[in-house]
């Protein structure tokens, strides 16, 4: 398999295995297993995919509260992530966190994040870290149009560009801030526009194509190695769903919801594939390999032990 | 060993701090060029350069979240702000962010945070320019508290603070910048969670911290005069908080006056008097008093911001009603 056809059959297999991930999360929400919030990626898998396969395994990425698809594009094992969900022992964050605080410093995931902007500053910072120490990593940091008008997200974009720090803003723009419309919160056609008065370059992308949101990111990673500055990245995507598990998404119109089901980011990524002569038989193993992967997840997660109350109550007597 | 101001000895434990780890920074407004309001930062610019002394705009939530960001990833931030009321601005990178991140990473991550900022009433700064307001960082778990009233405790503390692997709001108090004391020129640490006995007596227990340190000795030189013998316990960090040298003391003189500045209603003082309570009630020979200030705003009128917050007299009275009330002890 040429170099490219295997990268975008990974890119296919990070998408796929996101896909069928939030869905046996859904599922397993149903079954009273995940408890609280869950917020599903479907709909939005190009945009971490994109992103995530153009990075080095140490760039960092800070994440959202529907920050599943971020996780698994950054590495995260599907099984630590379900055992995270059900609040086990073996999850990533012990237990301790849930979907809502999903992260591996491990992996240089610092981060879901329950505030909507507010995971935007530490972005900012952990860019300042590598400016101190000279490194020449960058920083992801995933927002969303709900975040296009809050406060830490115009702080966190003005201190990025005065000080020249290596963030890319890759603001997933999904129409819905919870049931508000983006066309009701900015007057702004597309959100790249606020780039500017920030005095960093801005583009907009269709968010449904991995490959179009990696090649987004060429000359922004370019930019903030080489020391120049962040970028905003805006990638135009839809939720296909309510804005969590438990919201039927009634405020969507119908219509609107098949456009976009139309160009599906999965089925988009499938048909790369298959453009670049990848035989059906091939794409069904990656497929079948995910159906595996999910079944050996939920199970892991199922079998795992609850964390100890006394494990909690001796760390936080000891804090 | 030499006699220096508080903001001298601050300015000498961030640069000892920053000679000995080239990944402590200190960030905030006009910190740099201008050397801070207080002039604590003055010079680190020229000495260490703009990269680890860096001016903001003014965008507190920004630059704090900056900060917990850089320390999630390996750095160790001071971040200045200006005045305890603008940490209003911030509260969800401190509350949410900040304190938070090594609970719910399950351990997997450290914010060596310091929050340096200043508070109280004193130079008719009016409402949003003196709040005492520790009591809400103290009510945050995963938030320590440090409130230094001396020049020794505030070197020793702030460089306690920033070689700790949690965040740390260091809260100065604006009056006590000119302060002077006897400041060692080695290089020392005061671990954090260790009161202080600011002076030692035996008929009474008075639990302070920060300006009302300075307040409650002159209350208790005057108390002397009349026979009275007051011991004074500065917290000097009220997250972890030595209760032990609370009991210790309340064990021995039967009787607590807790002394603050921030306002009485939701306080760190109702706190106090409630562990002792709990753990040292048969030893108590009378009521628990707390002085501190009013359930006000502060107010910019000099002799009205002077009845806002507690003044020598009120302490000695508060201290007075104290063994008046005595009963025997058991």
């Amino acid at each position: 398999m040429p170099v490219e056809t295997a990268s975008i059959a990974a890119m296919y297999e990070t998408a796929l295995t996101i896909r069928r991930f939030e869905q046996r999360a859904i599922e397993q929400y149903r079954l009273g297993n995940i408890r609280g919030y869950l917020h599903p990626y479907l709909g939005e898998e190009a945009v971490a995919v994109g992103a995530v396969a153009a990075l080095r395994p140490s760039d960092y990425i800070v994440s959202t509260h529907r920050g599943h698809g971020h996780a698994i594009a950054k590495g995260h094992e599907p099984r630590l992530m379900m055992a995270e969900l059900l609040g086990k022992a073996t999850g990533y964050c012990r237990g301790r966190g849930g979907s809502m605080h999903v992260s591996s410093l491990a992996l240089r995931n610092l981060g879901a994040n329950g505030v909507v902007a507010g995971g935007m500053p530490l972005a900012v910072g952990a860019a300042f870290a590598i400016h101190l120490r000279g490194d020449s990593d960058v920083v992801v940091s995933f927002c969303s149009d709900g975040a296009a008008a809050n406060g830490a997200l115009h702080e966190s974009f003005n201190l990025a560009a005065i000080y020249h720090l290596p963030v890319i803003f890759v603001l997933e723009n999904n129409n819905y801030a919870v049931s508000t419309p983006i066309r009701d919160t900015a007057l702004v056609e597309n959100l790249s526009e606020r780039a500017a008065g920030y005095g960093m370059p801005g583009v907009t992308v269709d968010g449904n194509d991995a490959l179009v949101v990696r090649a987004a990111m060429e000359k922004p990673l370019q930019r903030a190695r080489a020391g120049e500055g962040p970028t905003l990245i805006e990638c135009k995507t839809y939720r296909q769903g309510g804005h969590h598990v438990n919201d039927p998404g009634l405020y969507m119109p119908k219509d609107e919801l098949e456009r976009w089901r139309a160009r599906d980011p999965v089925g988009i990524l499938r048909q790369h594939l298959v453009d670049a002569g990848v035989a059906e038989a091939e794409i069904a193993q990656i497929d079948q390999r995910i159906e595996v992967l999910m079944d050996e997840a939920v199970q892991f997660a199922i079998d795992s032990p609850e964390p100890a109350v006394a494990d909690f109550l001796a760390e936080i007597s000891a804090a | 060993m030499a006699k220096i101001k508080y903001r001298d000895a601050l300015r000498i434990a961030l640069t000892e701090e920053m000679e000995r780890d080239p990944l402590v920074f200190c960030i905030g407004e006009g910190i740099a060029e201008r050397g801070g309001s207080f002039r604590v930062t003055e010079g680190l610019l020229k000495r260490f350069g703009p990269t680890r002394v860096i001016d903001t705009p003014l965008a507190e939530a920004g630059f704090t979240g900056l900060g917990a960001g850089a320390a999630i990833a390996g750095a160790r931030p001071v971040v200045e702000i200006l005045f305890v009321d603008f940490v209003m601005l911030a509260m969800d990178q401190i509350v949410n962010q900040a304190a938070k991140y090594r609970f719910m990473s399950g351990g997997q991550g450290r914010v060596p945070l310091v929050i340096r900022t200043q508070g109280g009433a004193g130079e008719a700064l009016a409402a949003q320019h003196s709040q005492s307001l520790e009591g809400l960082f103290y009510h945050v778990p995963g938030l320590k508290v440090v409130m230094p009233s001396t020049p020794y405790d505030a070197k020793g503390l702030l460089k306690a603070s920033i070689r700790d692997d949690d965040p740390v709001m260091f809260i100065e108090h604006k009056l006590l910048y000119m302060t002077e004391g006897e400041v060692p020129d080695e290089d020392y640490v005061i671990p954090l969670g260790h009161a202080d006995v600011k002076r030692a007596g035996t008929d009474v227990t008075v639990v302070t911290y920060s300006l009302m340190t300075l307040r409650c000795l002159e209350a208790a030189d005057r108390l002397a005069e009349r026979g009275i013998s007051a011991e004074i316990i500065d917290l000097r960090s009220l997250v972890p908080m030595d209760t032990d040298t609370i009991i210790e003391s309340v064990r021995r003189t039967h009787r607590l006056v807790v002394v603050h500045e921030a306002v009485k209603r939701g306080g760190i003082g109702g706190d106090i008097a409630a562990t002792v309570v709990e753990q040292a009630f048969d030893s108590l020979a009378g009521p628990i008093i707390r002085v501190c200030g009013k359930n006000t705003p502060i107010p910019y009128n000099t002799s009205l911001q002077r009845a806002a917050v507690p003044s020598v007299d009120e302490i000695v009275a508060g201290i007075e009603a104290s063994m008046g009330a005595s009963i025997p002890v058991r």
